[in-house]
This record gives C-alpha cells, structure tokens and sequence, in this order.
C-alpha cells in the first residue's frame, strides 16, 4: 500500500497506564493497555479491529482521537503526526475523525432534545453557521440514518436501541468527518437491529467517501464489513490480513479461538 | 441429544397473556402463549426486544408488578400446581427453589455491596434449611460453575469479576438450590463472544449432569442451533412457530422466523448486505 493511500497511520502505539503501587514491591509496573502496535487505514476502507475484553482494541480507538493518553509511538493522519498535538492544536483533527460509541444509551446526554445533541458539534467546529442553518443540517442528519425530521424535538429515552445508535452515527456525520472510529457500534443492538445499522453504516460509506476504523469483538460481523482485520490479544495485534486469509488460513491460536466463538448453523 | 422425554411434561403454560395498564391504555405484552417443558429438555424462546419473550418468563412465578398494573391470565402448572393461583409466600418458595433466574446483565442483578459468597449462602439458607454446612455448600457451587479459585472469590464483591465471572456467579447461585428448571433470560447478550461459547458449554454440561430443563431466552438464533431441543418464536407478543430446532433451523413456515435467521451475519459468507427483518417480511406475505 502506498503513503497515499493511507488515511491513517499508526506506528509503535502505546498506551501504558501507572500500575498501583504494591505495599510489598513499592515500585508500580505499569499497565501495558497497547504496547507497540503499527498500522495502517487506507482510504475509502474499512479496517476491522477484533479482540476480547480488555485487548486493547478500544484504547486503540480512543488514542487516536485523543480520548486515552499515548505513551509512545506516532499517529500519522495524511502525513502530520496528530499524536503529538495538543489538545489545542488537535481541534481541526478531531474534526476529520469521529467515533461511535457502543452504548447508545449512555453515550447521548439525557436531558438534551436531538436537536441539541445534533447541533453541538456544529457549533464548535462550524462557528460561522447560523441558528437556521444548523436546524437544516440536523434534518438533513437525521435524513441521512433515514429517521423523521420530527424527531428533532424529542429526547433520547423516547427512542429504541436502534435509533439511539442511528442518532449517535448522525452526530458523528455532524462536522463531515474523514475517518469514523466505530467501538462496537453493534454489539449492544438485537441481530435484526444489527442488520439494520451494518447496512446503513455501508449505505454512509459508500455515499459519504468515509474510512471506518470498526471495533468489535464479534469476528462474524466483522468479518462481514472489514477489507482488512487486525486481530488483536493482550495489547498486541497478533495477526491481521485480508477477511479470506483470516478465516481460510488463521495462523495464531488465539485467532482460532475467536473463529471457533462463533455459532456456526 | 437427551433420550427421548417421559410423556408428561415438568412445566405445563396454557393461555397466559399478560396486559399492562397505565392511565387509560392496556398494553398485551404476551398474548395466550402455550407451551410445555419436559424434563431435562433445553427449550429456546426466540424474538426481538418487545417481542414478549422475558415478560412471559417472568409471569411464570409472577415476578412482574402487582395488579392492576400488570394482569397475568392463564395457567402455570408445575407438579400439578397453578403457580398462578399459590399465595405469594407459598410463590416465593418457588422463585429460585424449582424454578431459578438468570438475567442479562450478571452487573446489574448481582447485589454491589454484598460478597458473593453471601449472596449465594442466603440463596442456600433461604431455599434449602436443611444444608448445615453452608461454607462448603458454597465452595461446591462455585466449584461446579468451574470457577477455579472458590475460596478467593466468595469474599469478592460483584465489581472485581469480569462480566463472564460474574455471570458464573450468578448461575452458582441460580444452581445452589437445585431448580428443576433454570430460566435463561439472554445470559449471554453482555459478553463476548468467546466467553459467551463458555458459557454456553458451562450451561450444557449441567444440564446434561442435573437432568434439568432450561428455558433459554434470545434474540439470536445462532446460540439456539447448537444449544437448544425445542425452539419457539414469539412475535408481538404471540407464539408464531414452535418445533424441535433442526426443523426450525432447515425449514420455517413463518416470515419472521425466515427474518431472524437471514439477518445473523455468517462466517465466510461476505454477502454485500445483511438482511434486514422490513425488507424480509416486505417480500413474503
């Protein structure tokens, strides 16, 4: 794969978090959360991220848009190393790269009609967008993850799991993002709901331009929308390559194991 | 696959529906559902959120609100009793005793501020006075759910297990006093999917060991097809189709059936898109 083609490029990431202090030891050891993991998101791709609990997929995810402190290593967005950027100077990025999070229903403020929840991001990153204009953009939003502009005046308790989710995409469409990081967009949803979000995260996809970076732990699913996945155990990608070569030819134990997880029927 | 069941069933539902009311408007949440449980037998209920599958479950020893809020209709006959028609005190011997719990999310309905090896001792000391010897009654039930270090996490509280311990847990406590059938309301939907196929395979193997019957509830008919004898799939709140699962699996009368298993994304599959249960349903009538 050439430069250029790379969206995204992660090089030698990681994440360590101070251990606690042992009475005993007195010296902490640190948690490694992701230690020295490298590479790349082409563009217009989706890059799927599989692992257990505690892997470090999702920290992998939240260091690149800033949300988990990086330890080491580099994080090239189309070539300038966003990584060591200050919260300050990362603003225009964290434009270009949004995330979905995997609980719609802790990841949208209760108290906040969709409106609002939807508007927000418009009016830190599109300071220049009048009132009017940014109710447009809304109901074009919601238009998009194809839910009724009546909706704007609604709550988040007043929707299912799945429009919840549908919502939480719309904001991340908000700032008209480049690369969407995807956390287990899925995993909380029913399998007809399921459906339902992979295909609209596809239709988006293909319509939009957008890069994902999608983070799950179900191999099925993410096999399903991956071009490339990298497998991940213990803060280190064990293995990755294309969805065939993954499932045809697994190399690492710990693949196979995620493989045989899967009901198969 | 079990021998084949003794003719009468363990658990007999005839007709139960269920209605909540608020203010003027009645909701019927499960609608005349009709089934039975042999002994032994893994029966699957299968539908999405709001499809009346937990309500159902949980009308079967009444653990939803007092009437007039929520009316429960019908029969529940375990042992030649209506559990419908018992007093509350005489009920609550069976919740936990002959008909056991396991929900969701093990986070949530396990007690944050208790250990768990208390919250399975009161469980025993509830349901089985005669067990003197409480401590090792819990080591033993610990030990059976195949948690390795029985000592250390009866003193643990819920917050330091992993969401798969802590579901453990809750089978162990489910499984102390010795139900003749265990409830599986999606037990496990939280999980991941390795520690899910653990807990399946935990579920199994104790089945096939006590004999007991389990009533498994789920949105997902991939953990059905390997788990479960007999399926049904409810469907705004009524039982659409009922069969043994390889049936079900190879051949279903119902649409919405056909939706659930078309909509389960498949290893090695890479279909384009996945199939959504209004584009299903729109096709066939």
């Amino acid at each position: 794969m050439s430069n250029a083609a790379n969206l995204l490029e992660v090089r030698g990431l990681s994440v360590h978090y101070p251990g606690r202090a042992n009475w005993f030891f007195q010296k902490a050891i640190p948690k490694k959360a992701v230690d020295d993991i490298s590479f790349v998101v082409p563009k217009g791709k989706t890059v799927g991220l599989v692992g257990e609990s505690g892997s470090g997929k999702t920290t992998t995810g939240r260091a690149i848009v800033k949300l988990a402190p990086l330890t080491v290593g580099q994080i090239i967005y189309q070539g300038t190393d966003i990584g060591s950027l200050s919260n300050a100077e990362f603003l225009p990025w964290r434009k270009k790269i949004q995330m979905i999070f995997q609980d719609p229903y802790n990841s949208l403020n209760p108290r906040a009609d969709i409106l609002s929840i939807l508007s927000e991001p418009l009016e830190i990153h599109f300071p220049q967008m009048t009132r009017n204009d940014r109710a447009e953009r809304c109901v074009e939003l919601l238009r998009c993850v194809q839910l009724p502009a009546e909706h704007l005046r609604r709550h988040p308790h007043e929707f299912s799991g799945g429009q919840r989710q549908r919502i939480g995409i719309a904001r991340a469409l908000a700032v008209q993002p480049e690369l969407i990081i995807c956390d287990e967009p899925v995993s909380a949803l029913d399998v007809s709901v399921q459906a339902e979000v992979v295909n609209l995260l596809q239709d988006l996809q293909e319509q939009l331009g957008l890069t994902y970076l999608f983070i799950a732990h179900d191999l099925a699913v993410v096999e399903h929308v991956s071009d490339h996945i990298l497998v991940m155990s213990k803060g280190q990608i064990v293995e990755q390559g294309s969805p065939a070569e993954i499932l045809g030819n697994p190399q690492e134990a710990y693949t196979k194991t995620l493989l045989a997880a899967v009901p198969r029927f | 696959m079990l021998p084949p069941m003794s003719a009468e069933p363990l658990l007999k539902v005839q007709d139960l529906s269920v209605t909540f009311r608020t203010g003027d408007s009645a909701t019927v949440a499960a609608q005349e559902v009709t089934f039975s449980i042999a002994a032994g037998e893994v029966l699957a209920v299968v539908g999405e959120s709001g499809s009346g599958k937990s309500v159902s479950a949980l009308a079967l020893t009444r653990l939803l609100p007092p009437a007039p809020t929520c009316t429960v209709t019908g029969s529940v006959m375990l042992g030649g009793v209506d559990l419908l028609k018992l007093p509350d005190d005489k009920l609550a011997k069976v919740r936990g005793g002959a008909i056991a719990y396991i929900f969701q999310e093990p986070g949530t309905s396990l007690n944050p501020v208790y250990t768990i090896g208390f919250q399975i001792g009161e469980a025993i000391s509830l349901h089985r006075p005669e067990v003197t010897d409480i401590k090792s009654a819990i080591q033993r039930a610990l030990q059976e759910v195949r948690i390795t270090e029985p000592e250390r996490v009866a003193n643990q509280y819920p917050h330091e297990l992993s969401g798969g311990m802590q579901q453990r847990a809750m089978i162990a406590m489910a499984l102390a006093c010795n139900p003749k059938i265990l409830v599986a309301d999606e037990p496990t939907t939280a999980l991941d999917v390795t520690i899910q196929k653990e807990i399946m395979d935990l579920l199994a193997r104790l089945r096939r060991e006590r004999g007991m019957s389990i009533l498994l509830i789920t949105h997902n008919f991939g953990i059905v097809a390997n788990f479960a004898d007999q399926v049904q799939v409810m469907w705004k709140g009524r039982i659409v189709e009922h069969g043994p699962v390889s049936e079900i699996m190879r051949t279903q009368a119902h649409p919405y059936t056909r939706a659930l298993i078309a909509c389960i994304p498949r290893l090695g599959q890479r279909r384009r898109r996945l199939t959504t249960l209004t584009e299903e349903l729109k096709v066939s009538p």
